[in-house]
């Protein structure tokens, strides 16, 4: 397959959240602001990158039938250290994202594209497919959380641009779901054309 | 490569190869890890009793309290000046808090009144009940040099003197409650207290 394309299609063909509409735990709880939306969507990159690389490295090693708990015990384990590297390095970051770090082992993304893409494709393509679907996932949780944060707060990435207080209710978990709605409708619309 | 058949032994060893790899893996992260994680956490308390407290060049071992009414406990840190006591960070907690524990540094000085506070640990909504952080709103500066003998530290709403942060009331009130029960504990340490 054209690595391009397989680079690109994590952004907008097939954007995790808009399209695929995988992963929809963290992009609904931690969008509350672009910043938390950028660090979620990083973490999640580094692991799927990481656990697409060792997952196309094994596939041939690995059984069938335990494929899965295989996945799943690289997949806590990259999640893991980005928890703890997180939380050494980033205290603040990691203090707002608090439980949804950990919770990236059940992103179904992460074990979607280890099962769907890695086990069956070469070490190249895997690594790249991580990269683009983790970017398009960083992305997609960041344009929701400025979406947010915008209207919410009347900011973006923490600065102030506009005195008074925004609309609430996207600050709150409905708004997560307004947002997400709106932007998942402006991408069909894209997408069809 | 063909795909490994799945035996009995296939399986065990993988699943047992794979395991002690990420258990290796995860042994040398935690203990690259643990240094930076306790000194960021260090780092804070200090940044926040620095913040809490009138100057000082020493401060005292931290002394842990288990209040009547919390299940947890409040850790106090003296402060001193050369050899003159100049007031107490405590370290305090609430649980009534819109979404589970916050916890506070309250630095007092000695006749009582609240030299400053700051936030260390919270899980309130972005926008709304964040703003107890002193970085995003002003709600805590209302505290700043109040005696809470003579300061209500409860909102408005319920008879006290605390402004509370609009469209956030049970943020402001865990705020108060956090630091209603870091002043009651000092004074109770100060007249004599349990120990």
């Amino acid at each position: 397959m054209n690595q391009l394309k397989n680079f690109t299609k994590g952004f907008i063909k097939e954007n995790p959240v808009f399209v695929l509409l995988l992963g929809l735990c963290p992009v609904l709880g931690v969008t509350t602001s672009a910043i938390n939306g950028l660090g979620m969507g990083l973490a999640t990159t580094f692991v799927l990158v990481m656990s697409n690389l060792v997952v196309s490295l094994v596939k041939s090693l690995i059984p069938p039938k335990v494929r899965i708990p295989s996945f799943i015990v690289i997949i806590a384990s990259f999640v893991t250290i980005v928890d703890l590297a997180m939380n050494a390095y980033v205290p603040a970051l990691h203090a707002q994202l608090g439980i949804f770090i950990p919770l990236i082992v059940v992103n179904c993304l992460v074990l979607g594209r280890a099962e769907a893409f890695a086990s069956k494709n070469s070490l190249g393509s895997s690594i790249v497919d991580g990269l683009g679907m983790g970017l398009g996932f960083a992305f997609a949780l960041t344009l929701l959380g400025a979406l947010r944060e915008i209207l919410g707060s009347l900011s973006i990435f923490g600065f102030q641009i506009a005195k008074g207080d925004g609309m609430l209710v996207f600050v709150l978990a409905p708004g997560a779901f307004l947002g997400l709605a709106y932007l998942i409708a402006l991408m069909q619309r894209i997408n069809k054309n | 490569m063909a795909k490994k058949e799945s035996t009995i032994v296939n399986m065990v060893m993988t699943l047992l190869i794979i395991t002690g790899v990420a258990s290796v893996a995860l042994a040398f992260v935690y203990n690259a890890t643990k240094g930076p994680i306790a000194e960021a956490k260090q780092a804070k308390l200090e940044e926040a009793i620095g913040n809490v407290l009138p100057e000082f060049d020493k401060l005292s071992e931290e002394k842990k309290i288990t209040p009547a009414d919390g299940n947890d406990e409040l850790s106090f840190y003296d402060a001193y000046k050369g050899e003159t006591y100049v007031g107490t960070a405590i370290k305090t907690f609430t649980d009534k808090g819109f979404s589970g524990r916050i916890w506070i540094m309250v630095g007092f000085a000695p006749d009582g009144s609240i030299v400053n506070t700051a936030v260390l640990e919270h899980k309130e909504t972005p926008g709304l009940g964040d703003k107890m952080d002193v970085a995003k709103g002003t709600f805590p500066l209302q505290f700043k040099e109040k005696n809470p003998a003579s300061f209500k530290l409860s909102v408005t709403k319920d008879g006290g003197d605390v402004q509370a942060i609009t469209a956030a009331t049970i943020s402001s009130r865990a705020f108060c409650d956090a630091t209603r029960r870091a002043y009651d504990n000092f004074m109770n340490e100060k007249n004599g207290g349990t120990e």
